[in-house]
């Protein structure tokens, strides 16, 4: 059971996430992205991390993609015509600069989960000795991962306000 | 949550049996909540309402019901017509959903989850995402600025909804339902958290369009919103969504302020615990339409400075002081 809902699961998620980048149309790519957002909370919820995919689906797949939705529903953008030259150089320019971006990502990300949680010490037994995931994150976040989470708070404040002073601008 | 995956057997009969239960049950409330809220509706303009059908019009809604299922499908011709077909189906389904985690009774909860609180919420983020998507299908002037005005007022009132409910978190410690309501066996919620439970309210009332806020359907300027070109059962499921949608705003009002199961103060006069909810949630319902004919609609301005500069700064104000209170009293 466990390995087919993962199969399905990744599959969408992967499936979803090229039809993205594939559809012509901007409001259908948005969808499929939302689909693949959800099938990710999926592959949470089997790694027995429930607190991360409901978050996943209430902060991405909901909140962040609706106001996508929205934006690109108001700006009313025409599915957008084929041009296979231009998609050519896009397509060399795109390979190594994904490659380099998600290697980088990558090597940052299990470098800093090594040094913030080594392998096989936060596994399901010392989430279920903390007393649940929404405990056990609590927890993490506010002990040993206390400076990226209040770096990470500034940053979105830092966002917030940018929006403010550009909608102001543009108003007058 | 991660139980339903990797537990198989008795688990499973329990899970199919819910999901019948849950399915009847649906249909069943959505078909007496448009009979009571045509009585209400009724009784307030000193009118009868529905009386033909059945005993006080009982029947009416089954009756009508039946006219919807036999009515014809239009697809507009410029519609984008994959889209306009789904999302009824995207509207009615995460409606569904919080009823594995609504707890009627100590027994009748169909999964306790240590979530169980956000996943309602995270589910009911997708209705919205529904109405965007037959908004923008239908290619209709009144359907889209429907369906606009109904994501910028659910984002601006899911903010107020979620601290107003975390203050009661915070009091609890936890997410889970079970753990929720038994924290008020002496005493409701609505007595400790008084601003938190009228917040809560305003912004449900908000987050399933109803009036005063109903302004993506406003009849009067834009025909029928979102849902203007849906016909037939298409429409009935838009229906059918909202309906069940106000059930379950308002169950989860019941247990995280009335008490859920419990009676007051600890009496339960010898009254299941099932009773106790639904009568609860059913009053709750029943102001739900009182509102609708006692308020006038509010201005698209209106509301939303209420939600960002009143409601927002409140919550987080009542939210601070609930963490100091717990902290230092």
């Amino acid at each position: 059971m466990e390995l087919f809902l993962f199969v399905t699961f990744s599959a969408l998620t992967v499936g979803s996430a090229a039809a993205v980048v594939w559809h012509p149309h901007p409001v259908k790519s948005a969808l499929f992205l939302i689909l693949s957002f959800f099938s990710m909370g999926g592959l949470y919820l089997l790694l027995q991390a429930e607190f991360i995919a409901l978050m996943q689906v209430l902060v991405y797949a909901g909140a962040v993609m609706v106001l996508f939705l929205f934006v690109i529903m108001l700006l009313n953008l025409k599915p957008r015509g084929e041009d296979r030259a231009a998609f050519k150089v896009r397509v060399r320019w795109a390979v190594p600069l994904v490659l380099f971006f998600v290697g980088g990502v990558l090597t940052a990300v299990t470098g800093a989960l090594a040094r913030l949680a080594p392998a096989g010490s936060h596994g399901p037994d010392w989430v279920a000795a903390q007393g649940g995931n929404i405990r056990a994150l609590g927890r993490l976040l506010f002990t040993r991962g206390l400076l990226p989470f209040e770096v990470t708070s500034v940053l979105l404040l830092v966002a917030v306000v940018g929006v403010m002073v550009l909608a102001k601008k543009e108003r007058r | 949550m991660t139980e339903a995956v990797t537990n198989t057997g008795g688990d499973w009969l329990r899970l199919i049996v819910g999901l019948i239960l849950v399915l009847i049950f649906s249909q069943l409330n959505a078909l007496f909540l448009v009979w009571l809220e045509r009585k209400v509706a009724g009784h307030i303009q000193l009118r009868y309402g529905p009386m033909e059908v059945g005993p006080h019009g009982l029947l009416q809604t089954i009756v009508d019901g039946i006219k919807l299922v036999g009515k014809e499908l239009i697809t507009p011709f410029k519609a984008d017509k994959k889209l306009f077909v789904i999302a009824p189906v995207l509207v009615f389904m995460p409606v569904l959903v919080p009823f594995l985690v609504l707890p009627f009774g100590p027994e009748l909860i169909i999964r306790d989850m240590n979530v169980g609180l956000l996943l309602i919420f995270a589910f009911s983020t997708f209705s919205v995402l529904a109405i965007l998507v037959g908004g923008w299908a239908s290619n209709n002037k009144y359907a889209l600025l429907g369906a606009i005005r109904s994501v910028a007022q659910n984002v601006a009132y899911e903010i107020p909804l979620l601290l107003s409910v975390m203050s009661v978190v915070l009091m609890v410690h936890s997410f889970k339902f079970s753990e929720l309501v038994m924290a008020q066996q002496r005493i409701w919620f609505i007595f400790l958290q008084p601003v938190a439970a009228i917040i809560y309210f305003i912004c449900a009332t908000a987050e399933t369009n109803r009036a005063p806020f109903d302004i993506p359907e406003a009849e009067s300027e834009l025909v029928a919103g979102f849902h203007t070109e849906y016909s037939g059962m298409r429409f009935g499921l838009f229906f059918l969504a909202e309906y069940t949608n106000m059930f379950i705003v308002c169950a989860v009002a019941t247990s995280l302020f009335l008490g859920g199961w419990h009676g007051p103060f600890g009496f339960s006069l010898g009254i299941p615990g099932v009773v106790w909810f639904l009568a609860k949630t059913y009053f709750l319902l029943f102001v739900l339409m009182w509102f609708r004919w006692t308020f006038p609609r509010v201005r698209f301005d209106q509301l939303m400075n209420f939600s960002w500069k009143v409601l927002i700064p409140l919550s987080m104000l009542n939210l601070l002081v609930t963490a100091l209170v717990l902290k230092f009293v």
